[in-house]
């Protein structure tokens, strides 16, 4: 298996996102297998701040050279802030999936559903299980 | 039950290399080696090797092989020097596109199709068909390599490794060269809009020609390069795709291929029906385009002017080289001209587009 970078720190999803605590808000992006397999993103569609998002329903899209991928909303909540630094440079996505390449930051509105995101190693595992 | 996908000589090459790949007209292809944007940008400014073993080359041999051909397809046969391709279509009898062929004379009475992987099957038997019986067809794609060297420094790559007794041809000829001390029929033909050549060779001579190449052109700044940056470089060039600005419901005019149809009572097949319908009001018309505001258009993706659906993409990407994205698409041919506003539906928005001359390269 490829070296992913998978940090301990965060949660994830099996659509592949990634989940961090920013003060009482959430930050929400996809992981490096993710970049990796889409292949370099050309353009990335997000939800205009002051939207509701619903977990496990699409919040957006993410567009590579050859397709265009669904971004599936981890928890339900508000949309806080967008990364509009994607406007113009969506290969941060790419360069720093975890850092500057973050897509929308979310103000979580059920505690709940935190239990349902995988942590560091049920996510490598779940890599693991997909890559070929 | 899903049948096995056939693999190209080169295919442990590919693996070796970390090529991602794909199910692609019933063979497993590499379509990127490290990414789509990098290749297509090596293939633009030094070069860019590709595998297109899949493609399928048929055959014809004997007295009648020319005027068969000469039936066959829109392009001119009888004034072919031995040697020399040319582009051109298969026609059904309804003026539908069968096949976009490069059209290759390599005898006094032999000449060789260049067909999409995709029709293989169907281009070999139109053509059996329709040959005459005492036309020998023969269906060579499995037994041939076909590798394409495309990119400004092609040119230095082979010199250095063609014998001198072999001169490389030039744009739009063949030649049989002695390339790394192997028999390769050379074309001065490509498929990306870049300068460049197609090397066929003999599967058991594929990989040592491919690792020659990369050999060589090493120093040259050649990479490996797959279908997605094969499909984003023949976009900038406008170069139709089977499937896309071509199929059976299209004919050569709409696709805005006028110049490689010949005259048509010349009675070539299609050529009726294509006369019967020169008199349509108001057909279809393939157009370049490049979207104004932010969105990439893709295949299938509705065209509207005004609010009205008049068309759809059929093909659409980012261009790496112009860093805007672009697209092919029909239209009606009243709404064809350059600087004709259009609207892309992409997925609930409507994205303002504008037509523009093709290619889109300069």
């Amino acid at each position: 298996m490829a070296d992913y970078q998978i940090p301990d720190d965060l949660l994830y999803t099996q659509e592949d996102e990634w989940v961090r605590h920013e003060g009482d808000a959430i930050l929400i992006g996809v992981t490096d297998f993710a970049q990796s397999q889409l292949g370099d993103i050309v353009f990335v569609e997000l939800p205009e701040v002051g939207a509701s998002t619903e977990a496990g329903a699409p919040f957006g899209t993410i567009e590579s050279v050859k397709a265009v991928s669904d971004l599936f909303a981890p928890l339900t909540g508000e949309v806080l802030e967008v990364n509009e630094a994607l406007e113009e440079q969506p290969e941060l996505v790419n360069e720093a999936c975890y850092g500057d390449g973050w897509l929308i930051k979310l103000r979580a509105t059920d505690g709940d559903e935190f239990d349902g995101l995988l942590d560091a190693d049920a996510y490598r595992a779940s890599v693991s299980d997909r890559d070929q | 039950m899903t049948d096995e996908l056939r693999r190209t000589a080169l295919h442990a090459t590919h693996q070796g290399l970390g090529a991602r790949l794909v199910p692609f007209a019933g063979y497993e292809m590499p379509v990127q080696y490290s990414s789509i944007k990098e290749e297509h940008e090596a293939v633009r400014e030094r070069a860019g090797l590709f595998d297109v073993s899949h493609m399928g080359q048929i055959q014809l041999r004997g007295k009648r092989a020319l005027a068969a051909a000469e039936e066959l397809v829109t392009c001119e046969v009888s004034t072919l020097a031995i040697g020399q391709a040319r582009y051109g279509l298969l026609l059904d009898e309804s003026g539908g596109c069968i096949d976009d062929v490069m059209l290759t004379r390599v005898g006094e009475d032999e000449v060789f199709f260049c067909v999409n992987a995709s029709n293989v099957d169907a281009a070999h038997g139109w053509i059996r068909e329709h040959a005459g019986a005492s036309v020998k067809v023969e269906n060579r794609s499995r037994s041939t390599s076909l590798l394409a060297l495309q990119g400004p420094a092609a040119r230095g790559i082979l010199d250095g490794l063609c014998s001198a007794d072999t001169p490389l041809p030039r744009r739009f000829r063949v030649a049989n060269c002695e390339i790394a001390g192997l028999p390769v029929l050379a074309s001065g033909t490509g498929y990306t809009g870049s300068p460049g050549y197609e090397l066929y060779v003999e599967n058991k001579d594929a990989v040592a020609l491919w690792e020659a190449l990369v050999e060589a052109g090493q120093p040259m700044g050649l990479r490996p390069a797959g279908l997605g940056a094969r499909d984003t470089l023949r976009l900038e060039a406008a170069l139709p795709l089977y499937g896309h600005e071509l199929d059976r419901d299209t004919t050569p005019f709409e696709a805005g291929l006028d110049r490689f149809v010949k005259p048509l009572d010349r009675g070539f097949i299609g050529a009726a029906a294509l006369s019967a319908r020169a008199d349509e009001p108001d057909p279809k018309r393939l157009v370049g385009f490049e979207m104004v505001g932010r969105g990439i258009a893709r295949a299938d993706y509705e065209i509207l002017i005004e609010g009205e659906p008049v068309g759809h993409v059929t093909s659409g990407a980012p261009s790496p080289t112009l860093g805007k994205s672009i697209g092919l698409g029909y239209v009606p041919r009243s709404k064809s001209a350059a600087g004709q506003r259009l609207d892309v539906r992409i997925r609930t928005k409507d994205v303002e587009a504008v037509v523009v001359e093709t290619p889109f390269l300069p």
